[in-house]
């Protein structure tokens, strides 16, 4: 049983703490709008912001961009193994995917058949913006006229092109990118992608029409954010935007490693064709 | 069942081209003959480097080449074509004879509907219906994948293996029963399932991939990349990425085994050189099933502003009973790496199977 000591003292450690606070976020807003007082980027020999790392996200933004909380996996007997953590989501704004009417009933239909439909349960690469917060780290090497991204999942890959832009000969998995700098911020417009990506585990998808438009921002050493703006008047009524931050490998021994999961898939895509033992 | 007879037959139009475009005459080159194999340290100077001073690997490469991996008989011990020898004819795999037995310079890897089933006319019934089949032809052409539109860099050696025999070294007696084994398993139970495909038709590898880098006979292009203690390596063929740690860490661990192996770079001079172990047991080169004490050796050297010679010794002492080297030209190209979604468009690893099937229930009902 407590005191009244006790309860006064704990009552003036909670008002301490929301004073402590009040100063403290009355600050930072302050400081903030000031102009820029930003990170400076360690820079490559041609004086860009240095971005060359194996980066990964931490986050659940590949579960379900949106917030969501706890919930049983799609395969039961995984258990707690392969069941869905909670997240407050890495949407914008109101936090929600602006569908027009007829794409929100088909993300409901990937939603119900995600296990058969997902392509990542395919290992189809992953497409953009999904491949960078994918639970694979992936690699950036960064030269001035070309800047290459290597993803693990899959052993996705694309060539940003630093130079004067081009047009694509096909639309691709990974999409045709072009990038520029702002200042320390790697602009990418994506285009060009094919309609067979998702954006998520939940059925988030979109049409070929999409772009995207990327910024990769240092934000310390070993954090960059990244931040997505999605376009694509066939599946959504406006732009909206993703914000994930990247964190850097610091092992002395991180590499990304083969994860040729086609390997994985073949059951689920060609088992039914196996030829059953006769014996 | 007519989309499964196509597919099929697309596969085997691929199967049966790929070496006729490996073997097209050198004469069907774009380039010039003019880059000697052995160029002397002169054109140091022309070389492009990166701003910390090594050599600038990083830009879209070709290795399409007319030179083939073991030397035709008739050079013997020759290594190196003089720019005589091949205005005389003598090239690719006519090797060091007259060009009059070889015949149709040029025309080899031109493909098209004559080397397709089209080609086969009447004969080609479709089993099901006793009719003529769906005419189908695969234009090689018409998709770049001939010989004809790849670039080549220029070379005047008789064969990519080096040294006065120029061929592989014989297979150890291990090594020849695995093979022996894999093709006796083979012939019983290659439609069994997806594993008993080869790796190629999985989209895990390229038979050519490797390492050793080879020419593929289409899709040889690779798009060198280069950062601060790191190269990497993409091939076009299955979009396969080989990043190369130049920072002297040690290699993984020797449980960890991947289908690529495990590269580790490090410069002498103006070569890098990379070696690479960690490799499955689960592959072949030129044919045999190799072990998982492989080692390669690549070097690869900036010759000018568009060729990089690529040198590269196989060591396997369960596979063969020396080591080998090899050495081939890349050249520089003025094209995009495409993305080749081998996988994600593998209609016909589902085809075949299920055609298989379908073969099977058939005769199973005519018992």
């Amino acid at each position: 049983m407590r005191g009244w000591f006790e309860r006064w003292f704990g009552g003036l450690i909670v008002v301490a703490s929301a004073v402590a606070a009040c100063l403290v976020f009355s600050v930072i807003p302050v400081s903030g709008q000031a102009p820029a007082p930003a990170y400076k980027a360690p820079r490559t020999k041609d004086g860009k912001a240095d971005l060359n790392g194996i980066w990964e996200a931490i986050d659940t933004a590949n579960w379900d961009l949106r917030a969501h909380a706890a919930a049983q996996g799609p395969v039961l007997s995984l258990g707690a193994e392969f069941s869905i953590p909670p997240g407050p989501g890495v949407i914008e704004g109101d936090g929600e995917i602006p569908y027009l009417p007829a794409a929100a009933e088909q993300q409901k239909k990937n939603f119900a058949n995600r296990l058969a439909l997902d392509p990542e349960v395919k290992c189809y690469m992953g497409g953009v913006p999904r491949s960078t917060y994918m639970p694979y780290p992936f690699q950036i090497i960064q030269s001035p006229k070309t800047i290459t991204m290597h993803y693990e999942f899959a052993g996705a890959f694309r060539s940003i092109n630093m130079e004067k832009p081009t047009e694509a000969p096909a639309d691709s998995w990974m999409g045709w990118s072009t990038g520029h700098w702002e200042g320390d911020t790697l602009v990418v417009v994506v285009t060009d992608q094919n309609d067979q990506t998702w954006f998520d585990r939940a059925g988030d998808f979109h049409s070929n029409a999409l772009k995207v438009t990327e910024r990769y921002t240092p934000r310390s050493t070993d954090v960059l954010m990244y931040e997505a703006t999605i376009e694509d008047p066939k599946t959504f009524s406006r732009p909206w935007k993703i914000s994930v931050p990247l964190y850097r490998h610091v092992e002395k021994n991180a590499q990304i490693m083969e994860y040729k999961c086609n390997e994985f898939a073949e059951e689920v895509l060609y088992g039914k064709y196996r030829k059953q033992s006769s014996k | 069942m007519n989309h499964r007879v196509l597919a099929s037959t697309l596969a085997a139009a691929v199967l049966l081209a790929a070496p006729l475009f490996a073997q097209a005459p050198a004469a069907s080159t774009k380039t010039a003959p003019a880059a000697a194999v052995k160029t002397p340290a002169a054109a140091a100077t022309a070389i492009p480097r990166t701003a910390d001073g090594h050599p600038d690997f990083s830009g879209v490469f070709s290795n399409a080449s007319a030179v083939p991996v073991a030397r035709p008989a008739n050079c013997g011990t020759k290594e190196v074509y003089t720019p005589e020898d091949l205005a005389a004819g003598m090239g690719g795999a006519r090797g060091c004879g007259a060009a009059a037995a070889g015949g149709g310079r040029g025309g080899a890897g031109r493909g098209g509907a004559g080397r397709g089933a089209a080609g086969r006319g009447a004969a080609n019934i479709d089993p099901e219906t006793g009719q003529p089949a769906l005419q189908v032809h695969y234009d090689v052409s018409q998709f770049g994948l001939d010989a004809t539109h790849a670039t080549r860099a220029a070379s005047l050696r008789t064969s990519i293996i080096t040294g006065p025999e120029g061929k592989l070294p014989p297979l150890t007696p291990e090594a020849q029963k695995r093979q022996a084994d894999l093709r006796a398993y083979n012939a019983q139970h290659q439609w069994d399932g997806p594993e008993s495909r080869p790796l190629g038709e999985r989209c895990i590898m390229w038979p050519a991939e490797g390492p050793p880098m080879m020419p593929e006979g289409y899709n040889s292009d690779l798009q060198i990349s280069q950062g601060p203690g790191y190269v990497a390596v993409t091939q076009e063929m299955i979009h396969d990425t080989r990043i190369i740690p130049t920072d002297g860490r040690p290699h993984l661990p020797a449980n960890v085994q991947q289908w690529f192996g495990d590269p580790r770079g490090h410069w002498e001079g103006d070569t890098l050189v990379v070696e690479t172990t960690n490799f499955t047991n689960r592959t072949t080169l030129q044919q045999a099933p190799t072990t998982d004490k492989m080692k390669v050796t690549e070097r690869f050297t900036r010759v000018d502003a568009n060729t990089v010679k690529y040198q590269f010794t196989v060591d396997d002492p369960g596979t063969w009973t020396k080591p080998w080297s090899g050495e081939l030209n890349m050249t520089k190209i003025d094209s995009p790496l495409y993305e080749y979604a081998c996988h994600e468009g593998n209609y016909g690893m589902a085809n075949n199977l299920s055609g298989q099937r379908a073969v099977e229930k058939k005769a199973a009902e005519q018992k």
